[in-house]
Formats: C-alpha cells, structure tokens, sequence
C-alpha cells in the first residue's frame, strides 16, 4: 500500500495565515459571538468577473486551493475532494430570504445555482478544467475528515497520485447568529467565536522535500466518553505507534462541556506537549483543518508557535504529532503525522 | 464481478416499498402529479413526484415519538434505510464492521424554510436549528440502525447518491468495511421548487425526457438505501445476492456550474471510467437508466455522451424520471434500485411521456415495458459544479 504525503498546505483564517512567511507569531486575539476570517486580496488569484459572483465561502476556497497546487508545483491534480458543514451557507440564506422576502417572485437564479455543497469544487475544477473525480462531503464535524479519507484512500489504491483537498466554511448571516443563541443559552456552550475559513492541501504518493507524513487517521460518528481512552489505545497499536513515540498532542477544545474527552484523553499525554488551536481559529466545522495546517506547519518547520500551548513546554525535535478532534461528543478522528 | 448487493429499501412518489415500486414500474404508472404538502404559489403551475405520506404518517409508521426533530428528509431516509436493512436480513449491524454512507443536496431545508423566522423567539422552532445541515439526517439515520463507525454524507447535487454508493464500494474493496449501507435523501421544498423555477428548466406538465420537445424536469422526493458487503461475509453468512455493482466513475465536465457541456465530456468521461472498472466493453451493455431529466441541455447533451460511448449502437434506454420526479441527491440511488429490479425481473422499463425523436439525434428510448434478457445496467447521474457519475450493475 502506498505512503500518503502531505505536499502543501495552505490556510485562510482569523489569523493573518495567509499572506504572512510568519508562523502564528503576530496572534490577533479573538472575542465576540462571531469573527470573520482575514480576506486575501482575492484578484491575485480569481478573475474579477468571476469574483463579483461568489460569496465568501467560494472566493476563500478557491484562492486556498490554488496556492496549494503552486507551492507543491501541481498543475493538474488527479482528484478535488472537498468538505464542508454547513456549505454555501451565504448563498443559500440569500435566496431563501428572497422567497420568503419576495414571496415567491421576482428570484434571479445565481444564489440558487451557487448554494450547492459542491460550489467550491466545482469553481476549482472549472478554473483549472479539470475533469478528474471530483467529490464533496458533508459531515458537520467531520466533514474535511470524510474529503481526507477519499483522498487517502484514492492514493493507498493507486487510483490517484496528487490529490487537492480541502475543508471550507463560511459564516453566513442568520443561521448562525441562532446557533450561536443556542450555544450562549446555558453557559456550557463553546467559549471562543464561531468563525470560518478554509485549508486547502495537497495529498500525494509521492514523497518531496517538503514532504509530512499521514500516517493513519480514524473517525468516529460516536464514541462513549467512557471507551474514549480505549479507542485512542486501539487507534495507536493498529498503527503500531506507542504513546511514548508522540512528541505532540493537538486538540480541538473549544471551552464547551465536551472538553471532558480532551481531558480524558490528555491523561495518557501526561508528559507531552499539548496545544490546542479553536481560540485562534475560532469555533466551525472544520476548523480541524486549521489544526491539520498547523500540525504541517510545526513538523516542516520545527517550530511550535507559543500561542498554541496549551500544556507542557516546547521541545525540540518533534516527529510524530496525534490530532484529537471532537464536536458535541461526536464525530471523533484520530490522525497521526511525521516527519 | 464487483461488490455484492444484499438488499435494498426505497420510498418514492412510485411506491413506499420496493414491491409498490416495482409494481409500478411494471404497470407504467406514474407517481407525477400535484403538489400537496408544500405551500407554494407554483403549485398550480408544476407537477411533482411527491410522496405521498405526511411527516405525520411518516412518524408513526416509524414509530418515532410524537414529538421530536426529524426533517422529512430524516424521515424518508429512516425509512428506507431500515427496509433495507431488513431485506438484507441484518438485524444487528455490531456483528461486523459496518459504515452508513448518505446523501442530501437540501438537507434540513424543508423544516428551516418553514421555521427560520421562529428561530429567534419560538421554543419549538429551535429545535430545528440544528437540523440544517446535510449531516443531520444522516447522524440520526446512522444512531437507529446502530452505526457508529464510520458515518458520512456526500452532498455533489444531483449526482450525490451515485458517489455514496461508489465510496462504499471502495471501502469495502480497500477492506476498510465489512458491510456499508449506502444511498440518499431529499425531500421536496419551495428552496428548490424556486430555485429550478428561476432556471426555467421546471415543466409544467409531465415531463417528457428525450422527447423533442420535452420542457423541463419535474422535481421529486424520495429515500433509496442498498447495502453492499464483503465477498467473505456473503459466503460466511451465506447471503442471497441481489445483484453486484461491477462498475463506477465520477469525473468532471469542467465546463459550467449548472449547464452540461455540448458533447457531454463529463458524462462521457464517467461512464468510461465504469466501464474500465467493471471490465466490460460498451456492447456488453444491454439496458440504461439514464439521468434524462428531460430539460433541453442535459438530454441532448446525455445523448452526445451515449453516442460518443456507444458509437451510435447504444443498447435500450429510458429515463425513469418520468415515474419519479427528479429526486436530485437521490436519484442515483432510487435508479440502482430499478436497475437491480430490471436485473432480477428481466424487464426494461419504460420512458413515458415520448413521442418525438430529437432532431439533432434521433434517439429513441424505450416506450413500454420490455421482457429482455439482461447482465448489465448501466446508470447515470449528473449535477450542477459538473460532477458527472456512472454506475454499472450486474446480474448475480
């Protein structure tokens, strides 16, 4: 079976992830219910009639995924596989409050024909007129899991050598302005803004100077808190990768209820060091991808940013970290990489 | 030979059971008519595959509390999903390891379009904030049948249950799953009811697919599951196989977010690539359900497609959309299920409504129903951003 290569990583997010050759070391502080990513300036990579017509979600989508296939020097992948929650969500509330609004007249198709799940890899593909297998998920939490798990599996099968995928998610405007409701009606909802944001990846067979290694990766639709420890376990001697081999443990606590799988998990990292990413990310369906960029990013570089400690200190010499992410105490996945 | 199929459950404007949809099929007797559970200002001037089941109907033949956050897309899909896992006989999916794989492209929208205005003030209006997102039927789905593992949701428009149903054919291959119940829901909505109608690609009539002066698709709803299972649990449990899936390609037309190409490059790109998979040349093919929504665009350009595949001596065709409605999300996957009754019964069935060759082509799909011995079926589905996908399904 093939070794699966990360080749390229890029993000667009609350933090200024994009532009910068920095590493998190400027940290915008996040507060407030919700936060906005920072926008590239888009014309560097999208063609201005093309941009009047998307929404944010596609414009960040496509201006990530670009810069992935130029920093791993792939012109045409074998495959774009995408994942997002909750989808051309800007779109997709546009046209549904010109029919409620309109009451069912005067409607102009472009927010209709753009609040399909799959906008983001069809804009790709259309860009770049490539017609290779093209796939979306969508599995709120595990959404950009589910597109990684294609692509893993199209690379181990031999079916594809260079895969571009990527998780997106944008903001919109009244669906989670309510999600956000419901999330402050308790006191035991998340406790770091819902933002959005994009990562985009290229996934290859083959191994470059660049290159991290997937070496495994897990998911889970539910997982008892009591069993959490146990899987984790299992996950780990599947791979034959001891606890003791892991220099760096990255999870995706938000400040909600559900930590308490972090922190039963954290208990056999006792000694590791352990980060944690949401408070500059912010709160979305996938914003592990913002973790997974991260996670590239400390094992090309060497370099752990201070701001993403969460426990223990900085070492030296980190090669193996594991990626815990959770949402709500469901859709769990386990991913292992190396350098 | 492919991945083994051990059983199926559908519900459709054509039948709430396989048996009702077969029986219709075989009566061509279409489910398309007037639209009745959404409120809309287009009723009049559009025809629907509805089911024809209230939320209400729906709960209690699932035997849900009274009160709870199914959308109707949760509905039909529960119901279908656990059908097929009783035809399959699996009445425990812990025995092995087993992966739900689901599709939507509207997800909750049924429920959010009616309640989005309560969300900030009405308690009982909450509890469909949550219920939006494609997944949330599939979560729920997933959590009455007990599966815990690997649980997803492909949302690629209208090609979307088509690509459920090749994943979970590769997982299976791969070895990842034992078993893996795959396929689709949507339900109808004025979102999309509106969105077509801005497109002007809704008929008004019965729709007519590749007929010359077909106008337009009638939207649809329905719920379609199959599972699939290893080779090593068919043997060990000794399973009836209903048919295998030998074949799948997706690829892209690259070519418009909503239009098909002129020459159907992506249709044809995917329906080669099946046929690579599933190791048949083109004229091994005796029967296709084609993704013949029956507006101008896509029929021409499946016709360009099959011509260029076929070399003009394409094999019996129909589009069954004319029994069903456009399903969209799940409408590759309501297809696999009459192509698998087209395998086990020896049947073509019809495409109603034609009259009219197209002039550009001359094609002419099957207008009744056919006694035909047949190996092979091949299925198309195709949706907005391009994504073209292929199935082939063969006789067990």
């Amino acid at each position: 079976m093939k070794k699966v290569y990360i080749n390229s990583a890029v993000t667009i997010s609350a933090q200024d992830t994009f532009d910068s050759d920095g590493f998190l070391n400027e940290i915008k502080g996040l507060s407030g219910k919700t936060v906005a990513a920072r926008y590239p300036n888009y014309k560097n990579y999208i063609a201005p009639a093309n941009l009047r017509r998307m929404a944010e979600g596609v414009k960040m989508g496509v201006t990530a995924a670009s810069k992935a296939l130029i920093d791993s020097e792939i012109t045409q992948p074998d495959a774009i596989i995408t994942g997002t929650g909750m989808g051309c969500i800007d779109d997709t509330e546009k046209f549904l409050n010109a029919i409620i609004s309109n009451d069912e007249q005067f409607l102009t198709p472009t927010a209709f024909i753009q609040s399909t799940h799959n906008t983001v890899g069809a804009q790709i593909a259309l860009g770049l007129k490539c017609k290779a297998y093209n796939n979306t998920y969508s599995q709120a939490a595990l959404s950009f899991e589910w597109a990684l798990m294609d692509a893993q599996l199209l690379l181990q099968q031999e079916e594809a050598e260079n895969v571009l995928v990527g998780g997106y998610e944008e903001l919109g405007k009244e669906i989670i302005s309510y999600r956000r409701m419901m999330e402050d009606a308790d006191g035991l909802g998340i406790q770091v803004p819902y933002s959005e944001g994009t990562s985009f990846f290229v996934v290859s067979s083959e191994k470059i100077e660049n290159s991290v290694e997937l070496i495994a990766m897990e998911v889970y639709s539910t997982i008892s808190a009591e069993s959490i420890q146990n899987s984790l376990k299992q996950f780990l001697a599947k791979n034959d990768v001891d606890l003791s081999e892991i220099d760096v443990f990255i999870s995706g606590r938000n400040g909600d209820v559900f930590d308490s799988y972090y922190d039963l998990t954290a208990e056999l990292f006792e000694n590791n060091t352990q980060l944690h990413y949401k408070h500059l990310s912010g709160e979305f369906y996938t914003a592990s991808s913002f973790g997974w960029w991260a996670a590239y990013e400390i094992l090309y570089r060497q370099e752990i940013p201070e701001a993403m400690i969460f426990k223990g200190e900085i070492k030296s010499d980190n090669h193996i970290i594991l990626l815990y992410n959770q949402f709500k105490g469901r859709d769990h996945s386990f991913i292992l990489l190396k350098r | 030979m492919g991945v083994a199929i051990t059983g199926m459950g559908i519900i459709s404007a054509i039948g709430h059971s396989v048996e009702e949809n077969k029986t219709s099929l075989l009566a061509s007797k279409t489910g398309i008519g007037d639209l009745r559970h959404i409120q809309t200002n287009h009723s009049q001037a559009i025809k629907v595959g509805e089911v024809s089941l209230s939320n209400a109907e729906l709960t209690r033949q699932l035997q849900l509390p009274e009160v709870h956050n199914y959308t109707r897309t949760g509905l039909l899909g529960l119901l279908a999903a656990t059908a097929a896992l009783e035809n399959a006989n699996i009445p425990d999916c812990s025995t092995y390891r087993t992966g739900f794989i689901s599709s939507t492209t509207v997800g909750g929208m049924d429920m959010t379009e009616k309640h989005i205005k309560q969300f900030d003030k009405d308690i009982t209006a909450q509890k469909y904030i949550e219920t939006h997102h494609a997944g949330d039927s599939t979560r729920k789905i997933a959590d009455a049948l007990r599966i815990h593992g690997l649980v997803t949701t492909i949302s690629t428009a209208c090609s979307s249950a088509a690509n459920a149903t090749m994943l979970g054919a590769r997982l299976i291959k791969a070895g990842k799953l034992d078993r893996v119940v795959v396929g689709g829901t949507d339900s109808l909505s004025k979102f999309t009811i509106n969105g077509f109608k801005t497109l002007m690609i809704q008929s008004d009539s019965l729709c007519a697919p590749f007929d010359a002066h077909r106008n337009g698709l009638n939207l649809g709803e329905a719920a379609a599951y199959l599972v699939l299972e290893s080779d090593a649990v068919v043997q060990k449990e000794k399973k009836e196989v209903l048919a295998y899936l030998s074949g799948y390609g997706n690829a892209n037309d690259a070519f418009h977010q909503t239009a098909s190409s002129e020459n159907g490059e992506g249709a044809f790109l995917a329906m080669q690539k099946a046929l690579k998979t599933a190791k048949l040349n083109p004229n091994q093919i005796d029967y296709i359900i084609a993704h013949g929504t029956a507006t101008p665009n896509n029929d021409l350009s499946e016709s360009r497609a099959l011509e260029r595949i076929f070399d003009k001596q394409i094999p019996d065709f129909s589009s069954t959309k004319s029994f069903t409605g456009h399903t969209l999300a799940a409408a590759g996957v309501v297809e696999a299920v009459f192509s698998i009754l087209a395998l086990q019964e020896q049947y073509i069935f019809p495409n109603l409504n034609f009259k009219t060759p197209m002039p550009e082509t001359g094609l002419k799909p099957i207008t009744s129903v056919v006694k035909k011995e047949i190996q092979h079926v091949l299925s198309n589905s195709f949706g907005f951003g391009g994504n073209c996908s292929t199935l082939i399904f063969s006789r067990a």
